[in-house]
Parts: C-alpha cells; structure tokens; sequence
C-alpha cells in the first residue's frame, strides 16, 4: 500500500515535525489540566520516526487490510499518539484540544472504538505486546506482509502478562513483530531501577531469544536507520532498546520522575513552548548519564515530600 | 454413588415443541464443544483455537489435529491466552480460548474487561471444568464465580449449555455472534436429554415442562436434576415449570416473566456461587418488573472440596432430590 501523506526523508523535517508534536503534547495536556507529561515528550522522536517515514499506513483509510500495525501498549503516553495522528492528518488538530473531555475520542487511555486509527483499546498495562503477537501470528501463518510495531514501556515490564507474551514471541519466532521498549528509567513510584529493577533488559531479551539492538530513542537518525533495518528482521522477534529522555526537549521536566503523571500549569506550559521554541532540548548529551547524575536529586525530593 | 431413576418421559406437561429424548448415552458437555469446533473450523476459516496447556481435557485435540495452523499452544499463561486472543480478533478472527473456567477466566478478568470487552473484539472465552463436580482436584479447580465476573462486562454474553447436544448448538452460535462471549460447562459426563430438532437460541429460555406451582429455572447439566426434581414432585402432587436457562445473559426476559405470573414460586439453580449468577440476573430482573419470591440454589458463599462429582453435588443440595425437598417446602408454606 502506498502511503497517502507527505512521507518525511530528512531528518532535519523529522526532527522538526517531532518539536511541533512536542508543542502539540503540551498544549493538549494544557487544556485537559491532567494526564501524562513525560512519557510522551520523550517518546516523540519515536512516533515521528514511525508515522513519518517508517510504517505503511493511510490516514484516510485507517482500516486497510495490507497496513502495517502499530500497537501502543503503554497506553497513558497517548497525549504523543494523538498529537502525532493529528499531525499525519488522522484528524484536525483542533480536536487536540479535546483531550481528556467527555465526549471526546481521545479518551485519557486510547480507545480504538473511539478513534480510528486505534489498533487497541490500552492503559492497563502489560497487555500490548501479547496482541501484537496475536496479529504478528496471523500474518506469519497466512504469509502476509504486514509487520507489528509496538512500544512498550519500561515499567509495563513489571507486568507478568508481558513476559508470558515474550515467552511466546519467541517460541513462535514472530520476526514480523518489532517492538519497542521506551527505556526512560522512570515510573510513578520513582527510578526503575529502584522500584523493581529491569537491567539488564538486553540480557534479558537475548536469554529469552529475542534479537535485541539498543539505541538512543532520541537521535533520529539512529530511530531511521534501526526502524528501516528492522523491516528485514528474521527468525526471531526483535526489541529495540530506546533509551529515551523523560520529558525531552523542556528543561524543567527532563529526566524528573515527577512528570510522568502530571499536566503542565499554565506558567510551566508557557515555559514548556519557550524551552521548545528555543530548540534547548537537542543534543543534550548521554541520556544515562544524565540519568545519573539526576539520582541524587530524584532522592532528594523523595527525602522532602516525607 | 447411584441416584434413582425416574422415567422423565411421563413427566406431565412436557413440552412436546421440545423434542427431548430421554434414551440417550451421558456425553460430557466438553465433548460437545470439542467436536462442535471441527465442524465450525471446516465451515469457516477463520475459526481459531488456542489453548492454555490443556488441550486434550478441554476436549480442543481433535480441532488442533485437523487444523493445526489455526490452532495456538498457549502454555500455561491464561493472561497472553485472552490477550493474543484479542490480538487474533484483531486481524478478523474468531478465536475460542479455553482454559479450565478456575484460570480463564478466573485469572485473566481484567485483561478480558479491557482487551476483549471494551475493545469490543469477536473473542469466545471457554470456560471449562466449571462448577463442584469437577470433583477430586478440589476448590481451587472448581470455579464458582465466573458467571457473575462475565455477566457484569458490558458487551460479553454468557452462555452455560446444558448438554451435549446443546453445547455443540451453543459453539456453532457463538460463532456466529459477532462480539465477545464466555461459555461454560462441566468436567464430567452428564445426562443427554436434547435432541438435534430442540430449540437454541442466544437469549432464549426453553420451557421443558410447563406447570403451575413453582418454576425451576436452570441452567447448565443441573437442568437435568431440576427434571428430576420435577417427577418427585410430581410424585408428591406438586407441578411444577421447568425451565432451561442457557443464555444467562441476555436473558430471557419475556418467558421468566411468565414463567414469575404463572408460579407462585421460583427457585433458580446453577452450579455456581449464588451472588451474581443465574440467580442474580432473574432476582435483579424481577425485582425491578414483577417482585416474585425466589429462592436461588448455588453456592452460598462458599467454597467447595474434594470429592466424587456425584457425591460433592448431594452434598452441597444440586441433586434433583434436594431440589424438590427446597421446592415443597416452599409450596407448603
């Protein structure tokens, strides 16, 4: 199928588009004064990635048959789905501002009877994968093209559901199933690694006979050169290992746990379009250690709101 | 253990629209889904079945031999079994997922609520090994509790069938239903009584045995023992309605109606905890239309044990004989 939308090449317009779906985020959370501020900032260089350049999809007709799938199984980051559906022309982007409203298609968790485009209905978490599977499975079997993306969260793999589905991945050997952890080392509770250690995920992944590949989910060119390849995955289910920056591209909310479940206020909005006008959130350097240097002061405002 | 036999052909005022066939060899429901998948994978090709490490006693081995590229070894991992089964409904399959009713859907409610349910996809949960006389495996094993888990989901139906021949009915109709479903049934072989020509419908409730004291309303193989039940009481000058009640949900509104102005009395029976089943879908029903005393037989919040499947059920009042003694007690009154 061919796509019916301006497909991006450059990475310069990716990475631009990606700033504009990053506003988007912030001024669709504005409005809905709740939801999750984080997660999606850091993921928007991913669905950039994928709905410009990278999957086969039509936005004018979201239920062909030959498209590829895109599964969100980390349901709450939905502010950057919508944003970057809006974008790829799924809907108006006016309709942006409904987020979180009643009535509204986009529901605070993506619902896919609501809006079409949705491949599943998630929020509970652990879940996405395992209907990957199930898809990836059926095109294996019937010998049909299409692949399965899915990102996952880091924290979703607490879940038990999830592992059952690598398990299965696996075993099925669905090498049309390219999945995506969105590795931010943040969770409600604080540091992952501090509320139930993940690392190593690529050992895990490879012990459970998947290929695995890391990358910084930050750095488009990297996002498009792994994504292109990973079209051509063979003989087992692929993770690609994202290691992405919370709350990407506004300062105040990088690599701070305590943005991962709250809107901006209207002054930290207004700092949030600054931030990301000035285009201060490119090349910030090594995300891990960034990470690590923001330890301390997680911890530290931990200790204060004791 | 043996139970006397009644010769339920001289049941008075048994439906004769019904075609029941009181001469037939006990089946186990399970087999009745089981060989009911054949036929339905052969006629449509996009019946799938997957299965949680239990192929054979979910009856699910014949499908798995014959289409063995429609058919999905689960293991042990009920929550991937719902999900990837949402995930086949997805790309426009019908996927039965079965497991025994204990773990799907006793462990994998919310992955249902949400993946299957909400989501809206053609998913047909199969709970098997439903219900005390799943016998010696004990109360871990015998799930008592699905009914009312499935019932309280917007958009699934809940089918329980009563025999063979019905379960095999049953599975051709959920197939047919565009939407979620759960059915349920028992581990042992039970009493036939159904015939090819007798009625099923989602939705529908037969009347077996028309009468006039009280209504036995069933569902699942107890409906049996609720005909047993009724030639006791007959015996003993009491006639009484039967009713099988396979499809909890919808629920068939209009004949319990009638069946709530004709009795006096209605009594409910279900192998299944008595909140929330087949007994709280009519008390919520009636008591809202037409307040009519009825007495629910199930489990009274309890669990059960081990045990023969014959003996655990007179234990815990399923018998035909513990029926009829509830349903002149009341009738006395």
């Amino acid at each position: 199928m061919s796509n019916k939308f301006k497909r991006l090449t450059s990475i310069r317009d990716l990475k631009l588009m990606a700033d504009v779906i990053r506003e988007d985020i912030i001024i669709s959370l504005r409005e809905a004064k709740s939801g999750h501020s984080a997660g999606p900032l850091g993921m928007a260089d991913i669905l950039t990635a994928l709905y410009f350049n990278i999957l086969k999809h039509n936005p004018k007709k979201p239920n062909d048959k030959n498209r590829d799938r895109f599964i969100l199984s980390n349901g709450h980051t939905c502010p950057v789905l919508y944003a970057t559906m809006a974008n790829a022309g799924y809907f108006k982007k006016s309709e942006l501002l409904t987020l979180r409203k009643l009535g509204s298609r986009l529901q605070g968790h993506p619902h896919r009877a609501a809006l079409p485009g949705i491949e599943t209905t998630s929020g509970p978490l652990g879940c996405g994968l395992s209907q990957a599977a199930g898809m990836a499975l059926v095109f294996k079997r019937e010998k049909t093209k299409q692949k399965v993306f899915s990102i996952v969260s880091d924290g979703e793999q607490n879940e038990g559901n999830h592992w059952e589905a690598v398990l299965f991945a696996a075993k099925e050997k669905l090498s049309n199933i390219i999945a995506i952890t969105d590795r931010n080392y943040i969770q409600i509770d604080g540091n992952t690694e501090d509320v139930m250690p993940l690392d190593s995920l690529k050992k895990k992944y490879l012990a459970f006979n998947w290929n695995v590949i890391e990358i910084n989910g930050n750095n488009m060119q990297q996002l498009i050169s792994t994504l292109k390849k990973a079209r051509n995955n063979k003989d087992k289910p692929l993770m690609i290992i994202a290691k992405t920056l919370p709350g990407k591209g506004v300062s105040f909310m990088e690599g701070d746990y305590r943005w991962h479940g709250k809107p901006p206020n209207k002054d930290e909005a207004q700092a949030a379009l600054n931030d990301l006008h000035k285009k201060e959130c490119l090349e910030r350097g090594d995300w891990y250690h960034l990470h690590q240097k923001l330890k301390p002061i997680h911890k530290k405002i931990k200790r204060s709101k004791k | 253990m043996t139970t006397k036999q009644y010769d339920l052909s001289k049941l008075k005022g048994l439906n004769k629209s019904m075609y029941l066939n009181f001469n037939q060899e006990n089946k186990a429901n399970r087999s009745g889904y089981g060989d009911a998948l054949v036929t339905l994978g052969k006629r449509n090709k996009n019946v799938w079945v997957c299965c949680a490490d239990l192929t054979d006693s979910t009856k699910v081995d014949k499908f798995a031999k014959t289409f063995p590229n429609r058919f999905v070894e689960m293991g042990v991992a009920e929550q991937n079994l719902v999900t990837v089964g949402a995930g086949l409904a997805a790309v426009g399959k019908i996927p039965f997922v079965s497991s025994y009713a204990a773990f799907c859907p006793g462990r994998c409610w919310e992955q249902i609520r949400t993946t299957i349910c909400y989501n809206n996809q053609n998913v047909k949960v199969i709970g098997a090994h439903a219900g005390v006389s799943v016998g010696p495996d004990g109360a871990t094993h015998q799930a008592l509790e699905e009914i009312a888990t499935m019932r309280s989901l917007p958009n699934m139906i809940v089918i329980v069938p009563s025999d063979y021949t019905q379960t095999k009915k049953a599975t051709a109709a959920i197939a047919k239903f565009k939407g979620p479903a759960y059915m349920r049934f028992g581990r042992t072989s039970t009493p036939q009584f159904t015939t090819k020509q007798t009625p099923f419908q989602i939705g529908k409730a037969n009347i077996l045995k028309q009468g006039k004291d009280v209504a036995l309303i069933a569902t699942g193989a107890l409906t049996y023992e609720a005909l047993r039940a009724a030639a006791i009481l007959q015996e003993q000058g009491i006639n009484a309605m039967v009713i099988d009640n396979p499809s909890i949900k919808p629920l068939d509104k209009k004949t319990i109606l009638k069946a709530a102005k004709k009795c006096r009395h209605i009594i409910t029976i279900e192998e299944a905890q008595v909140t929330g089943g087949l007994g709280g879908a009519i008390t919520e029903f009636l008591s809202e239309t037409h307040p009519t005393k009825v007495t629910r037989i199930g489990m009274p919040d309890c669990y059960g044990e081990s045990g023969d499947p014959q003996e655990l059920l007179k234990h815990f009042g399923f018998t035909g004989e513990s029926i009829a003694r509830k349903a002149r007690k009341l009738c006395k009154k």
